[in-house]
């Protein structure tokens, strides 16, 4: 069996690739939303879609997402494979209603008569520059509702590998892309494909401490894995990957390994994704337990523009290192 | 002076972990008291006492798994002299009176010579140790005196490893274990492993041992389902019952009148059971069954019966049922309409003699009076022991829970 060979990459263009495949296999798969198509999508994940594919497949929307994301829940209603695109997750809030009140329910209040596979990705995140209407990370709450699937690729692979799944999936599957991802290059495999929408992914290894992230904390949490590592405490970090339903089953092994865990969420603290994921390890390893659950999330502020009070604001590898140190009992340095 | 013994709960079961005590030295206990918290492999069990009596001392500390029939606890009956109890490392003349109940614990036969007495946290100190969760389960597996312990954790909590550097130095490292014997089932893992394990060892004995009889009946439901959707627009929605209800009643009543399918085959011979207690089989979440008893299901009305099985999966999803529970049922009935299967051939529970199975309620075509309709039909099946009943038999008892079954107003 012949190795395929690896390819340099942007998380941007594995997204691309991703879209484009799923396009190209499935005629009734669409994309739509603000600036996709002549603009290119205004992350530049659409850039040249439009070309390849057309306006009928490529779709420009006004600046309504309660508008065109209804449509999309209508499209998959009627048939279709809709790709809905918000540019970003602040935005989503205006199609909250269609996003919790149809597109969570209708599977539900129908009886099973009538699915939604429909798929909304969105840029989420802090980190740029671009102010409290545009860098929250609000998959918390959009996690508090039943009937929706969360993902938060992380990585290259899941760029290129989590939308089939997602489009397969007869229920609505949120995306989240942190927006400092985009430029992320690595190298994947060129044969990459589909990659599972159920479960975590530990992607380090380590005896000490469970360091749970998902989506742009990952690079936080492997920052401070590999700064923990040079004081001989090895790490363990759990990109959740799926951030509802959550892998308990992940979490708990990983804790009852390694005893003590810290979440690192780019969400504010209260009523937090972190704060479901320490109350579900403590209902489920409590008695494995050998330091309380620690969190390391955003300040409670409205993110601020100027770049060191919004890298204040964002968790920081430090931050991680210093909780790791004070619940090991190590000294903070210096 | 009797016995309190580590109790067989189900066949399958050879060693239990005490989880927790309820009671202490001194208290009293009438039979029916919950005294202990065990894990089997399968659950944690709510175990009763079957004597009253005054708790003398407890044998077992939490923590420490033993073999089924292990003395646990010994008690005297009301009014007799109060033994003195065994009560290590504390001075006696501390102790604050003769009767107060006082925590004894004895070392284990088992367990290494300890260097030093089990010390047992002095009554009455109101200063909290910062202890963490793991750190005091480890303590109490290595027998180690939290109190003599210095915490290096977060705001000084004692840690594992603070527990582990003060280990005596004779204690080996792991968690003193009996050799041979299966290490406790705590891990999610383990504990499935450890189910999964039991299930296959009572299954293996039962196809080994138990020559069965296999036979099914396809059983009109139409009657008992419209008088069910009656009977059901006349209750409030959290009151109404399901199916399954009319069925474990037609099964509980038809062995009340077949006492040849209701027992156990012990020691080469049938003993029918004392009453019908229906062992209804629970899948658990994350995969393993259970099956406790629903006690005298046949004396039982279709509200009782329902509010009874909503109990049971209830604590036996969340690992609360009592030890009469799983080792009492005289009958199984599993149910796996819900999963859509047409009908199950089950595997006898030992000791039991027969199990009652039912699949999914389809419409089917029927012929009734000379005319073809649709009827909704379940397949019920009887898995039998040869050696306590013939097909006769089991024919019959099938037969009288089809006759149950089109009488639903009189269950």
């Amino acid at each position: 069996m012949s190795v395929a060979p690896v390819k340099t990459i942007t998380y941007r263009e594995a997204m691309r690739e991703a879209i484009r495949e799923a396009l190209l296999a499935d005629e009734r798969v669409f994309l739509m939303g603000e600036d996709v198509g002549a603009y290119g999508g205004c992350f530049g994940v659409s850039k040249g879609l439009l070309d390849e594919f057309g306006p009928e497949r490529i779709r420009d929307t006004p600046l309504s997402e309660s508008a065109f994301v209804g449509a999309g829940i209508g499209a998959a209603l009627g048939g279709m494979r809709p790709i809905v695109e918000v540019m970003t997750v602040n935005f989503c809030l205006l199609a909250l209603d269609q996003i919790m009140n149809n597109a969570a329910t209708i599977t539900h209040m129908s009886g099973g008569q009538f699915a939604i596979p429909l798929v909304i990705r969105m840029t989420t995140g802090a980190g740029r520059q671009v102010a409290a209407q545009h860098s929250h990370s609000l998959e918390g709450w959009l996690a508090h509702i039943p009937g929706l699937k969360l993902l938060a690729p992380a990585t290259l692979a899941d760029a290129r590998g989590m939308l089939a799944p997602a489009l397969a999936d007869p229920n609505p599957v949120l995306m989240f892309e942190h927006g400092s991802l985009y430029n992320l290059e690595g190298e994947l495999a060129s044969d990459a494909g589909a990659v599972d929408i159920e479960r975590a992914a530990i992607r380090r290894p380590g005896d000490d401490v469970t360091l749970i992230a998902y989506g742009g904390t990952l690079a936080t949490a492997l920052s401070a894995a590999d700064q923990l590592a040079t004081g001989g405490i090895e790490a363990e970090v759990l990109d959740l990957r799926v951030l509802r339903p959550l892998d308990d089953r992940a979490i708990v092994e990983s804790v009852v390994r390694t005893h003590r865990a810290v979440v690192v969420d780019e969400g504010w603290r209260s009523g937090s994704l972190a704060a479901e994921v320490s109350a579900r390890i403590m209902e489920q390893a409590f008695y494995e337990l050998d330091a309380p659950v620690a969190r390391v999330c955003s300040a409670e502020v409205p993110m601020p523009y100027p770049r060191h009070l919004e890298q204040g604001a964002l968790p920081q590898p430090g931050q991680v290192v210093d909780e790791v140190r004070r619940m090991i009992g190590v000294p903070a340095d210096e | 002076m009797s016995d309190f013994v580590m109790p067989s709960l189900g066949a399958d079961m050879e060693a239990g972990t005490v989880l927790d005590w309820y009671v202490k030295p001194g208290d009293t206990v009438k039979r029916g008291d919950i005294v202990a918290l065990v894990d089997t492999s399968k659950a944690e069990i709510e175990v009763e006492i079957f004597q009253g009596g005054v708790i003398d001392e407890l044998r077992v500390p939490v923590g420490e798994r033993v073999p089924v029939g292990t003395v646990l606890a010994t008690l005297h009956p009301v009014g007799d002299e109060v033994p003195v109890p065994v009560r290590v490392g504390a001075p006696a003349a501390a102790m604050p009176a003769p009767a107060a109940p006082a925590i004894a614990v004895t070392a284990l036969p088992a367990a290494p010579p300890a260097p030093a007495p089990i010390q047992v946290v002095a009554a009455g100190t109101n200063h909290r140790l910062r202890v963490s969760p793991l750190a005091r389960r480890v303590a109490a597996q290595l027998g180690i005196d939290l109190s003599q312990v210095s915490g290096s954790g977060p705001n000084g909590a004692i840690t594992k490893a603070d527990v582990e550097r003060a280990r005596p130095a004779g204690q080996p490292p792991a968690p003193a274990r009996r050799p041979g014997s299966p290490p406790p089932a705590r891990e999610p893992g383990d504990r499935q492993a450890a189910m999964r394990e039991a299930i296959g060892a009572l299954m293996a004995r039962s196809k080994r041992e138990i020559p069965h009889y296999y036979l099914q009946l396809e059983i009109d439901m139409g009657r008992a389902l419209d008088w069910l959707r009656d009977a059901n627009l006349q209750r409030p929605m959290n009151e109404r019952l399901l199916p399954s209800v009319l069925l474990l009643s037609a099964v509980a009543r038809a062995a009340a009148e077949m006492p040849e399918m209701n027992g156990f085959w012990t020691d080469g011979a049938f003993r029918s059971g004392d009453g019908v207690h229906l062992g209804v089989a629970i899948s658990l979440r994350g995969g393993g069954l259970i099956a406790p008893a629903l006690h005298d299901a046949d004396q039982k009305s279709l509200e009782e019966i329902m509010a009874g099985v909503r109990d049971l999966v209830q604590r036996a999803r969340s690992g609360r049922l009592r030890s009469s529970e799983m080792s009492d049922p005289t009958l199984t009935v599993t149910n796996l309409g819900e999963r859509g299967v047409d009908l199950v051939h089950g595997v006898i529970y030992p000791p039991q003699v027969a199990l009652v199975g039912f699949g999914a309620v389809r419409e089917r075509p029927w012929a009734i009076d000379g005319m073809l309709g649709i009827r909704p039909v379940v397949v019920a099946t009887l898995a039998a022991d040869h050696r306590a009943s013939d097909g006769h038999a089991g024919g019959r008892f099938l037969t009288l829970i089809e006759r149950r079954l089109q009488k639903p107003e009189d269950p």
